[in-house]
């Protein structure tokens, strides 16, 4: 240990050596305008000697003892700046080399300045990053130097940017002209601020006195704000996306149970509950059995929430569902006492606190689609999970047998079973499938929100939306409705907030029903009578 | 006996009650009650009805025969108001353009219509489906306010007289049998005082006997009221028709007597096929 | 031949009732005092032996008799009745749409609770200074730094114009969206769904506190109303009577629509409405009759259960709340005036009852009372009664 410590201070004392010893005295010693001048020079000097001294500053490892000595401390060993050399012991008038707020941010842009000649990319990336705000004209050399030297797109212009962003301020006008042009590539709403600041007009008197600049920063502004309001339209579509596939998913279930099969399952939001409860339950198996594989218990979980969800939604559909076939009013009634009785249970077994389902590690994060839109991975996630339950939903219904009887037997019943179909068996599947599907959402819904006993309550009114407005037994019509209520949905929140979003949609599905009763994609003539 | 009660009975309980009386509006002035004129439905591009025409006379009987499909229901759903024609023209006499009412006031203006399934009102007794159906102002404050009196009793037992359901005045309609039904159906259209009666299928599920009855009924409306009846059953149609429109594929294939009918060769291919 | 019917035969030949169809045999009047025979003679009596316990007893129990005697009624006793006798209301209304009409409503809950909210505004305003703040405005509009009254408060300092919106607000919007929903041939479980939404919806836009509504707390803290104190006791029994007569009053008034030919008209229009459509009547305009009249009978309920309960927020509007109105009445037994206000009453009693007593179970009893009354009882208790009674006889 002591070894490499000693190492390390020899190291340290060689490159101290390098520094200039009157910046070394002013950024210890003198007051915090020299501090600021010495800071810069530092920084203007590009010269990677300077980080750890710069560092250490910034740390309060620094201190002086009188005039004469600027030591480096740190624990109990010390050495003397100015000569290299380990002090012991340790001097008794030692004082900190006091920095305030100021200072500290001028280390701050030092450090990540210097740290833009560093060779390896990310830590570049990472102080280009920094640069972005807070970097002033001292800076512009050191940014020459290192966009002279930088080799990556990404880090170029984000310097290049900063630069311009510096140049604003410039006496020159073609400095600020060309600076302004810069800034018109930018995707970043501070640039908006600071092109905005240029445009500022007070009373008669201007931010910026020539009008040739003001003309062209007015371009670049439009410029930037086009591309930062089609980098919000992108966030938009995408989070309306989301939701939809999340409503989809709600919706994929009911689709079968009341779209085909006609039964209004009041219960189908608690069913999607139980799914997310399953997830949450088979989470906590892998944590406590199998907490290498924990990243994995996803894959677990999915066929647990269908079948959990599927086997309740069998149970009911033989205890109560059966003997309501053909009354509508009494099943909604019938099943909306199930809800009850199922989110009771829920609440008696694992309390009435919402509970944590954690994310699988690879899920956190997100791509960033443009600059400023990131796209989590839980909610890519769960656009393609929707997209391929209802893949599956599809093929189950138009390639198998299953699919065929419960078509031929929501199409007709006396018809169906004249031909050998098992009528009854087929309803208490095609309900299974379709709580199961509900099942998935559940599992899906618990990695993007709240588990808890009224889970199902918030979605159902929803999802009876969806179908409806798609066309009751449409699976193509869930779909677009799905999809389209989703975006939508998100277009308004932006504009009128998320509480009148969501009335604007409900009175929108009301009044749409009345003009087309039958949903997006009606059917039309005897088909329709019933 | 005088079963049926006379028009002219009717207008003073109308006008007691205050009927907008669509009724006395009906021009046939010109012979014709219902005149259908091109009138092609589609459905999801199923052409139920195919540029059909056709013109009833005033009193008339007219029977309606046709394969499945023939869009016999269709033509009727269209006189009725429960089916919006794609083009044409339905008229009911020479001014009621039936594409503009509702069901409610196409029935009011005096078409009446059985269903092919009997449709009554199960819940209430024969004596209140046929007080229900009975002519009289039928919005919402007067039927509120609506008291029986005397005179409408008297038709209400008349009616009842001519369907033979006395002894049923206060069972539950639910309670007849299927030809009873049909025929509760046919005295609630009586009690209705329309002018042009559609009957779909009116003997289905009927014995001989009733059947016959049926016939004999239908004959004496017959001259008092227009009737179009659509019917499978060719012996009940030879018993009743004067003149026969066949329908084939949305579209009249044939019209005359039936002997000329049973003649026709068109007819005879599509009903024998080839 | 001429024929005679008297509607005396008639009701003797018409002892059994028809399942599911109406409770008391339609009365055909032929002239007379029609309003005498609303109801039969017994009928007449048990009503006015209600009102005397209603009208009498209950004040007098509660008023005269000191507290500490056995015949003492409680206030707390007085307050759930007289909540009690709202939701009877309530379902009482609920019975007119469902039960007569088959028009499921699952939106009930908004009628109640507009009605509420409209004597609300009253008793909010006639708080005055006394609130937290002492500001002219209600408390939650100082929070929300509101320097005036927004213009839908307007005049609502007065009983008066609260008493009108209590009738044309959910009237009018019963009205309007009947209109539409009806004209369009919604029905069935769509119409269910769709009030649903509707419900939805003004739930949450009476969660929002800009809505100028006090968001997620409502109304509450009442002091006065017309000047007399809420909280005394003699406004309570004013209230509760008042509740009383509405409920029996509301009674009558349900009786006289469903044996009037218009309350055949909307049984029939629950039994085949395409022969009711075919037979000239309009079902649009007897469904849009009877919805708003509900719709108005249950914002009536909402503003007498207001001040006796001391609070209106936005979770009256749950789907959950309209959705529970249903089953009082399917408990009581749809298609009879009576049995909606003894479900409404064994509902609510049992649900004090137990959320005192055992309230983990509550809601597994409420969801076995939805399951097993759908499956096993659907004429409700009344049909029970009925049918333990022609047993007897």
């Amino acid at each position: 240990m002591r070894c490499l410590a000693a190492l390390a201070l020899s190291a340290m004392a060689w490159s101290a050596c390098a520094l200039a010893p009157e910046t070394l005295h002013d950024l210890a010693l003198g007051d915090n305008d020299a501090k600021a001048k010495a800071i810069s020079v530092a920084a203007a000097s590009g010269d990677t000697a300077y980080l750890p001294l710069l560092q250490a500053v910034l740390d309060g490892e620094v201190q002086t003892v009188g005039d004469a000595q600027i030591l480096l401390v740190k624990g109990d060993t010390a050495t003397d700046l100015l000569t290299g050399k380990a002090v012991t012991p340790l001097p008794e008038n030692r004082d900190d080399v006091v920095i305030n707020n100021r200072i500290r941010k001028e280390l701050r842009t030092a450090i990540a300045a210097l740290k833009l000649t560093a060779p390896e990319r990310a830590i570049r990336l990472a102080a280009a990053r920094e640069l972005q705000t807070g970097a002033d004209e001292e800076l512009l050399p050191a940014i020459g130097t290192a966009l002279a030297k930088e080799t990556d797109d990404e880090i170029k212009s984000l310097l290049l940017l900063t630069q311009a962003s510096i140049q604003l301020t410039s006496k020159d006008k073609n400095t600020r002209l060309a600076a302004i042009r810069t800034l018109a590539e930018s995707n970043n709403s501070t640039t908006k601020t600071l092109l905005l600041g240029v445009l500022e007009q007070n009373g008669d008197t201007f931010a910026e006195p020539d009008a040739d600049v003001r003309a062209e920063a007015e371009k670049s502004l439009h410029a930037v704000q086009g591309r930062l309001s089609a980098g919000e339209m992108v966030g938009r579509v995408f989070s309306g996306i989301s939701l939809g596939s999340i409503l989809l998913l709600a919706a994929l279930g009911l689709a079968i149970t009341y779209g085909l099969m006609g039964v209004i399952n009041m219960a189908h939001g608690e069913l999607i509950m139980i799914g997310a409860y399953t997830t949450y339950v088979v989470q906590n198996l892998f944590r406590s059995h199998f907490p290498a594989l924990f990243d994995a218990y996803l894959i677990a979980a999915v066929p647990a929430a269908f079948v959990a969800a599927g086997l309740v939604g069998m149970a009911l559909e033989r205890s109560v569902i059966r003997f309501l076939y053909g009354r509508p009013l009494e099943t909604l009634l019938a099943t909306w006492g199930i809800s009850l009785i199922l989110m009771q249970s829920v609440r008696t077994i694992f309390g009435a606190q919402n509970v944590q389902v954690e994310n699988p590690s690879w899920m956190s994060g997100g791509i960033e689609a443009i600059s400023g839109v990131v796209l989590p991975w839980s909610r890519i996630a769960i656009i393609g999970f929707a997209a391929l339950v209802l893949a599956m939903m599809w093929l189950l219904l138009t390639r198998t047998r299953l699919g065929l009887f419960v078509r031929a037997v929501t199409q007709n019943r006396t018809m169906a079973s004249c031909t050998g179909v098992p009528t009854r068996r087929v309803d208490t599947w095609a309900f299974g499938l379709g709580s199961g599907i509900a099942g998935l959402a559940g599992c899906a819904l618990s990695q993007i929100g709240n588990v808890g006993p009224d889970l199902g309550q918030s979605y159902i009114v929803d999802s009876f939306m969806v179908v409806v407005l798609g066309g009751v037994g449409q699976l193509a019509g869930t779909v677009y409705a799905a999809m389209g209520l989703g975006i939508v949905n998100k277009f308004l929140e932006a504009w009128s907030g998320a509480v009148l979003a969501k009335i604007a949609v409900l009175v929108f599905i009301i009044v749409f029903i009345q003009k087309r009763p039958q949903g997006l994609f009606a059917l039309k003539g005897r088909m329709a009578e019933t | 006996m005088n079963a049926i009660v006379s028009r002219e009975g009717w207008d003073d309980a109308g006008a007691a009650s205050g009927v907008r009386v669509l009724t006395s509006g009906v021009d046939t002035s010109h012979k014709g009650i219902l005149y259908l004129d091109a009138i092609s439905v589609s459905f999801d591009g199923f052409k139920a009805l195919n540029a059909l025409s056709l013109l009833i006379d005033d009193g008339e009987l007219r029977c309606v025969i046709g394969p499945n499909g023939a869009g016999k229901t269709t033509m009727m759903d269209v006189i009725t108001g429960k089916t919006r024609p794609d083009t044409g023209t339905a008229f009911f006499g020479q001014t009621i353009d039936l594409t503009r009412f509702t069901e409610a006031e196409i029935a009011t203006a005096g078409i009446g219509r059985k269903f092919q399934k009997p449709t009554v009102f199960e819940q209430h007794t024969v004596f209140e489906n046929l007080e229900l159906a009975q002519k009289c102002d039928k919005r919402v404050w007067p039927t509120l306010g609506a008291r029986l009196d005397s005179g409408a009793r008297d038709r209400i037992g008349a009616t009842m007289e001519t369907i033979k359901l006395v002894p049923e005045a206060s069972r539950p309609a639910g309670l007849l049998s299927h030809g009873q039904k049909q025929w509760l159906e046919i005295g609630m259209l009586l009690m209705q005082e329309p002018q042009l009666l559609l009957l779909d299928e009116p003997v289905a599920g009927m014995t001989d006997d009733e059947s016959m009855r049926s016939a004999e009924l239908f004959l004496s409306l017959a001259g008092k009221y227009t009737l179009i009846v659509v019917e499978h059953d060719m012996e009940f149609v030879k018993r009743i028709a004067q003149k026969v429109t066949v329908l084939h594929e949305g579209s009249v294939l044939a019209e005359g007597t039936m002997d000329q009918i049973q003649q026709n060769e068109q007819v005879i291919e599509v009903f024998l096929g080839r | 031949m001429r024929f005679f019917l008297h509607a005396d035969g008639r009701r003797e030949g018409l002892g059994v009732s028809v399942p599911g169809g109406t409770a008391f045999v339609p009365v055909i009047a032929a002239g007379g005092p029609r309003f005498a025979r609303l109801l039969p003679a017994k009928g007449w009596l048990f009503y006015v032996a209600a009102a005397l316990v209603l009208f009498v007893a209950f004040p007098v129990l509660n008023l005269a008799v000191p507290p500490g005697n056995v015949l003492h009624l409680s206030d707390y006793t007085v307050t759930l009745i007289g909540k009690i006798m709202c939701y009877a209301i309530v379902a009482l209304a609920m019975d007119l749409i469902w039960g007569y009409t088959g028009i499921l409503s699952l939106g009930h809950g908004v009628f109640f609770a507009l009605g509420g909210y409209a004597m609300g505004m009253y008793l909010m305003r006639s708080i005055g200074h006394e609130g937290v703040y002492q500001s002219d405005l209600p408390d939650f509009m100082v929070f929300l730094d509101w320097k005036a009254y927004p213009w839908y408060w307007s005049f609502t300092d007065h009983f008066w114009f609260a008493a009108l919106l209590v009738v044309l607000v959910p009237g009018l919007l019963a009205f309007v969206f009947g209109y539409f929903a009806f004209r369009s041939r919604i029905k069935g479980v769509y119409f269910s769904i769709i009030t649903q939404a509707m419900t939805y919806a003004f739930m949450l836009l009476f969660f929002r506190n800009d809505t100028g509504f006090g968001g997620n707390n409502g109304f509450t803290d009442f002091k006065r109303i017309l000047g007399f104190s809420v909280t005394a006791p003699q406004t309570r029994m004013a209230l509760f009577v008042l509740t009383g007569a509405a409920l029996l009053g509301f009674l009558l008034l349900g009786r006289w629509i469903v044996t009037s030919k218009l309350g055949r008209v909307l049984t029939a229009i629950r039994d085949a409405e395409t022969r009711v459509m075919f037979s000239g009547y309009n079902p649009l305009y007897f469904k849009l009759f009877i919805w708003t009249l509900s719709a108005v009978i249950c914002g009536i309920a909402g503003a007498l259960y207001v001040p006796q309960v001391g609070i209106i927020n936005p979770s009256e509007m749950s789907p959950a709340n309209s959705i529970e109105i249903a089953i009082w009445t399917a408990v009581g037994g749809r298609g009879t005036l009576f049995g909606p206000v003894l479900g409404a009453a064994l509902v609510n009693l049992g649900k004090s009852w137990f959320t005192q007593v055992l309230p983990e179970y509550w809601l597994f009893l409420l969801g076995l009372l939805f399951i097993l009354v759908t499956l096993f009882l659907p004429r409700g208790v009344a049909g029970l009664l009925r049918a333990a009674r022609r047993r007897t006889l």
